[in-house]
């Protein structure tokens, strides 16, 4: 269509009324969310860990790899809240610089593994025929290696690091969201209001961008608050292993290597970071179910 | 049917040769090159590596190197483990027994319970019993294996003395049965927990869809026992998408075998993979890559007839 004819439609009631709805759906979905009950427990646990992870070094001014003999083995207390472990560093002080890693993992791995899945979907759904053939058996070839087998592997390629755990954890958790993505963009695209972009003769990448996009992304929204907990799960495990953040720098995952030689002597070593562990994934499955149901 | 099998099988060739081609590039990119574990022992001398190098063919490109690793994978040669010399594949199949000893246990113990406690949170949808469930399941899937494990040994090893915690075997007796299955159960049971949550989430699902379908009321119409309507009318339906659920998490067991195992140390391949890997035995390591993700392709395949063969709607052809 001719710009200018565009331009001479009287729209602005129309705009308006657009935007309206847009609001009020957006606050329905907020109050559906805060109905939700396991949604909300879900948003206070995670609330709360990120609180006390990312506020609490500031105020519990304490080094995480101070070591004090004089304090070794000594059970939870006032001093120590969470106790000290075999080298006499503070536990709790450990939890919490361990939780900024473990949070920060999650989310850069979330992201890296959205991303690329988004991307590599939309594409694949979009263009269709022999590159979507392609990008598919990648991705099941990506899919039929063993996760954490991959995982390990990849880990001893990368060198070591915060950052380098973050991006495999995100390259190998991307193949789920790309066949979401896929599927979204395929349902969306005989649509009568991408016909009509078409019709107006939108570029197709603006189509895409603009028009399939923003209509797609709900799954992928869910899929990702459950990605980051896992990708924390999984930070957890490979650090546990010794194949993911290394010490000194503490993690819940590389705090609980140790945790087995002292179970009888320091059972609090072996139970916090696991717990730390446990209810944040619980925080993040929830609020993904919460989502889900509200979306 | 058997068409349609035959079919799966070849179209899983490029799926299998896009896997080798992963694992062995990324092996290829270890630190310190194939030859690490050599690096680091006093006793080898530079010579001795050159040597090596020649004779592994470690000094050819990396695609030729490729393609002479598959030709002889292809019949059924990985290499020689650089910890002892011996036939990776002989290395490897010492440690299957274990591994598929623990799976298998783990495995049954989880689909047996999944049925149960999902077939019962159906049928009493919204009791006190479906609403614990529901709890302990949310609690489940959020549960860091490894966490399990260590819990359990606290509890049942270290204070209780219930049960062994580590190993397949008492260390200094000779092997009996009785002394396996007690190492047995502690592993057992973690590996089970890893799917069991989703599992009887699935069982749940499924059997409250059929629950609500027609022919159930139909069922219950005609008189029929409640228990003949619940298992042999509901059951039968609910097990068909169920089924393949449960074969796709038997591949998704393998990575819970690998953490199990390191845990508990039970001599299975996850462990040797584990220990390999620290090593750096290269070949060791690319050997049971391979299988693992072969053992999953084939299971896709096993999931994708087994549908076909339960579902008289689907037509395999």
């Amino acid at each position: 269509m001719d710009p200018s004819l565009v331009d001479a439609l009287p729209t602005p009631p129309a705009l308006n009324a657009a935007e309206d709805t847009d609001l009020r759906d957006r606050r329905t979905f907020l109050s559906r969310l805060l109905r939700h009950r396991n949604a909300v427990i879900g948003l206070s646990i995670l609330v709360a860990v990120c609180v006390v992870c990312l506020l609490g070094p500031i105020l519990w001014a304490k080094n995480p790899t101070t070591i004090d003999f004089a304090a070794f083995g000594k059970g939870p207390g006032i001093h120590h809240l969470m106790g000290a472990d075999d080298l006499g560093r503070d536990e709790f002080t450990r939890i919490l610089y361990g939780g900024r890693i473990s949070i920060l993992v999650g989310f850069l791995s979330m992201v890296i593994g959205i991303g690329i899945g988004g991307v590599i979907g939309a594409v694949s759904g979009w263009l269709g025929g022999s590159l979507d053939f392609l990008l598919m058996r990648v991705v099941d070839v990506a899919l039929s290696i063993p996760s954490l087998f991959l995982l390990l592997l990849l880990s001893v390629v990368f060198p070591p690091g915060v950052l380098s755990i973050a991006l495999i954890i995100g390259l190998s958790n991307w193949m789920r969201p790309a066949r979401l993505m896929r599927s979204q963009v395929l349902t969306i695209k005989p649509r009568e209001y991408v016909e009509a972009a078409h019709a107006i003769g939108s570029p197709p990448w603006r189509i895409l961008l603009r028009t399939i996009t923003p209509n797609a992304v709900a799954p992928l929204v869910v899929n990702g608050t459950i990605l980051m907990g896992q990708a924390i799960v999984t930070e957890a495990v490979m650090s546990f292993l010794g194949f993911g953040v290394q010490p000194p720098t503490p993690s819940w995952g590389n705090m609980l290597t140790n945790a087995q030689t002292f179970i009888v002597s320091m059972p609090w070593l072996a139970i916090f970071p696991g717990f730390m562990v446990f209810i944040t994934v619980l925080g993040f499955n929830l609020v993904g179910d919460g989502l889900r149901d509200a979306m | 049917m058997a068409t349609f099998i035959v079919r799966r099988l070849v179209l899983s060739i490029p799926l299998l040769f896009g896997i080798t081609v992963v694992i062995f590039f990324l092996a290829h990119h270890l630190p310190g090159g194939p030859l690490a574990m050599y690096l680091n022992t006093a006793s080898v001398t530079p010579e001795q590596l050159q040597h090596l190098t020649v004779q592994l063919g470690l000094d050819k490109p990396v695609y030729v190197q490729y393609a002479e690793w598959l030709a002889r994978a292809v019949r059924g040669d990985l290499g020689h483990s650089f910890g002892d010399g011996r036939a990776v594949v002989e290395v490897i199949a010492d440690r299957v027994p274990a591994t598929l000893e623990l799976m298998g246990a783990a495995f049954t113990l989880s689909v047996v319970l999944a049925f149960c406690i999902g077939i019962l949170s159906a049928i009493r949808r919204d009791s006190l019993f479906d609403y614990v469930v529901t709890v302990l399941s949310y609690a489940g899937m959020s549960m860091p294996i490894f966490w399990l494990g260590i819990l359990v040994i606290m509890e049942f090893g270290a204070r209780l003395h219930w049960l062994p915690t580590a190993g397949m075997g008492t260390p200094g007796q000779p092997f009996s049965l009785a002394d396996n299955l007690r190492h047995l159960v502690l592993p057992t049971c973690v590996l089970a927990a890893f799917t069991l949550a989703q599992e009887s989430r699935y069982v749940r699902s499924s059997m409250l869809d059929v629950i609500g379908q027609d022919y159930i009321r139909t069922a219950r119409a005609k008189g029929l026992a409640e228990r003949a309507v619940v298992l042999k009318h509901a059951l039968r339906n609910a097990l068909i998408p169920v089924v393949t659920v449960l074969t796709l998490d038997a591949a998704y067991l393998l990575s819970g075998a690998l953490v199990t195992e390191t845990v508990f140390a039970w001599p299975g391949m996850g462990r040797l993979f584990y220990d390999s890997l620290r090593e750096g035995n290269y070949p060791v390591v690319v050997g049971i890559a391979v299988m693992v993700s072969v053992l999953v392709v084939l299971l896709n395949i096993v999931a994708d007839v087994l549908y076909a063969v339960l579902d008289p709607r689907i037509k395999y052809n």
